[in-house]
């Protein structure tokens, strides 16, 4: 049953993500429309309250929220004192004495969407925060996936890179281990979770053995300052071992795709020409990723507040 | 407070066979069986081609999921009466309905596929159940999303007459007076819209 907020996968269960995925693929329609604008939350207010810099999601919010006629408000404090728990609450509160219809909330720290959903009565979206989940990236990316494969029972998944510090990474864990995927990680073992296993999942140091057989190889973004010495010796290195590029990709099955939640550090994560060329499908990724926030908004936004609450 | 798991039934409610959950205890009557829709459909088709004599530019638009199986046979008809090829668009009316904000529970979307543009065409929308004319209205709005079409007339299946808005029905298959408890199903085989189809006058009883 969708509740009141998305601040998790882990919070939903298959008919929930199902649900979510079909309202997604009938909003992808109207992105084909010459008019790619819908009535349906017209005099609805989001707010897009985005404590750590995000262009693309927060833009793929706002475009999501435009389509479906809401009213779209960006607010995105920077400043320093907001690091605290309390005014992080109080710009919340503050926001929702202004009766938005939903909030979209990301920050940097885990847990903190959960802390503003508590104190608010608007409904919050999980926007991203810190190394907990990123809702709305997984369910774009088992859209994209579906599309391509027309299925996700069955299928294997390879994780690779830094999934320790990766919102992405757990996110999907949940998403398409709760869909019927097997999934593998790979990433060099300072960047593997010590209890990973426990979600269900396999973890490789080998990129060759986590690749074999994959019908999905997704590679996670890593923080340049990760790559000086602390997680992984050098960006070369790392490269050498976990950069995907189309002559490691042949331990993956022949029709594998390549998925990656960007902005790619091309020659880090991926080749250059994996990059920009299939089988990669990150455009794909970003185009349904606004299909995918209108179905989100469409489900808990705008809705009475006792049966959200309920609901 | 509403229990969110049985969303108030509204003006809007549209209860098709997509509805698996309505009711089956409750008093039930055929009201339009296979042989009688045929024959409203054709009826309807000969009405068509009167009204809009001369004109080619007609385009059937399915309101899903009743109308969908009704605009494709009314298509079959008119081909076999005239040798029109008509193109046959799904329109869902959803993201466009009224009451979306009383509800707790958002519906679900179902499929739109408009193969031709709407413009310089006379648009015929089909619905299988018009009753409050809210769903006709929240169609013309979606459709006016799509182009300019140079004109708009609708099909109905059954008429059920509780006008709320100002909407007309151009072309209807059979008007059945019901009292505003009761709902009006079109339904095929094992709850699918597959043919054989029938129109059920269902009782909602004290809770639906």
């Amino acid at each position: 049953m969708i509740g009141r907020d998305l601040l998790g996968i882990e919070d939903l269960d298959r008919a929930d993500l199902e649900r979510i995925l079909e309202t997604a693929e009938r909003m992808q329609e109207v992105g084909t429309r010459e008019v790619k604008k819908v009535p349906t939350l017209r005099g609805r207010t989001i707010v897009n309250l985005f404590f750590e810099p995000s262009t693309r999601t927060r833009t793929s919010f706002e475009i999501a929220g435009k389509r479906l006629s809401a009213d779209v408000v960006n607010f995105s404090p920077t400043s320093s004192s907001l690091t605290k728990d309390e005014s992080i609450l109080d710009t919340a509160r503050t926001l929702d004495a202004m009766a938005p219809d939903a909030v979209v909330v990301r920050h940097k720290v885990a847990g903190v969407p959960k802390r503003i959903a508590d104190a608010l009565a608007a409904p919050v979206i999980n926007a991203g925060d810190g190394a907990h989940e990123h809702p709305t990236q997984a369910l774009l990316d088992l859209l994209t996936v579906y599309q391509e494969k027309g299925r996700i029972d069955g299928l294997s998944v390879t994780i690779v890179g830094d999934v320790l510090h990766s919102r992405v990474a757990r996110s999907n864990i949940y998403g398409f281990l709760k869909l019927g995927a097997e999934v593998r990680v790979a990433a060099p073992p300072t960047l593997i979770p010590p209890a990973i296993e426990t979600l269900g999942v396999k973890a490789f140091t080998s990129l060759r053995e986590a690749l074999d057989g994959a019908d999905v190889v997704m590679a996670l973004r890593i923080q340049r300052e990760r790559l000086d010495g602390a997680y992984v010796p050098s960006i070369r290195e790392y490269s050498a071992t976990f950069g995907l590029d189309r002559t490691k990709l042949r331990f993956a099955k022949d029709d594998a795709i390549v998925m990656h939640p960007g902005p790619v550090n091309r020659g880090v994560e991926l080749s250059h020409d994996l990059a920009d060329h299939r089988p990669s499908v990150i455009l794909d990724q970003v185009r349904n990723g606004v299909a995918l926030r209108m179905a989100v908004l469409y489900l808990f936004a705008g809705r009475p507040v006792a049966a959200a609450q309920e609901g | 407070m509403p229990n969110p798991h049985t969303p108030p039934s509204s003006p809007t409610e549209r209860p098709t066979a997509q509805r698996p959950g309505a009711p089956r205890s409750g008093d039930e009557r055929v009201v339009l069986d296979d042989t009688a829709i045929r024959r409203a459909l054709v009826r309807i088709a000969h009405e068509v081609l009167e009204r809009n004599e001369g004109q080619d530019r007609l385009y059937l638009v399915a309101i899903p999921n009743g109308g969908v199986p009704l605009a494709r046979q009314l298509a079959e008809n008119l081909r076999s009466i005239s040798g029109l090829e008509l193109p046959v668009g799904i329109l869902d009316t959803t993201l466009y309905r009224d009451d979306l904000t009383l509800r707790g529970e958002r519906p679900p979307l179902r499929r739109t596929e408009m193969p031709s543009a709407v413009d310089g065409r006379i648009v015929i929308l089909v619905d299988d159940v018009a009753n409050t004319g809210r769903t006709i209205r929240a169609a013309m709005d979606a459709l006016m999303d799509f182009g300019r079409p140079s004109g708009v007339q609708v099909v109905a299946l059954v008429d059920r007459g509780h006008r709320e808005l100002p909407i007309r029905i151009d072309y209807v298959g059979k008007n059945i007076p019901t009292h505003a408890r009761e709902l009006v199903i079109l339904r095929g085989r094992n709850g699918s819209l597959e043919p054989p189809l029938e129109v059920v006058v269902v009782s909602k009883g004290g809770d639906a």
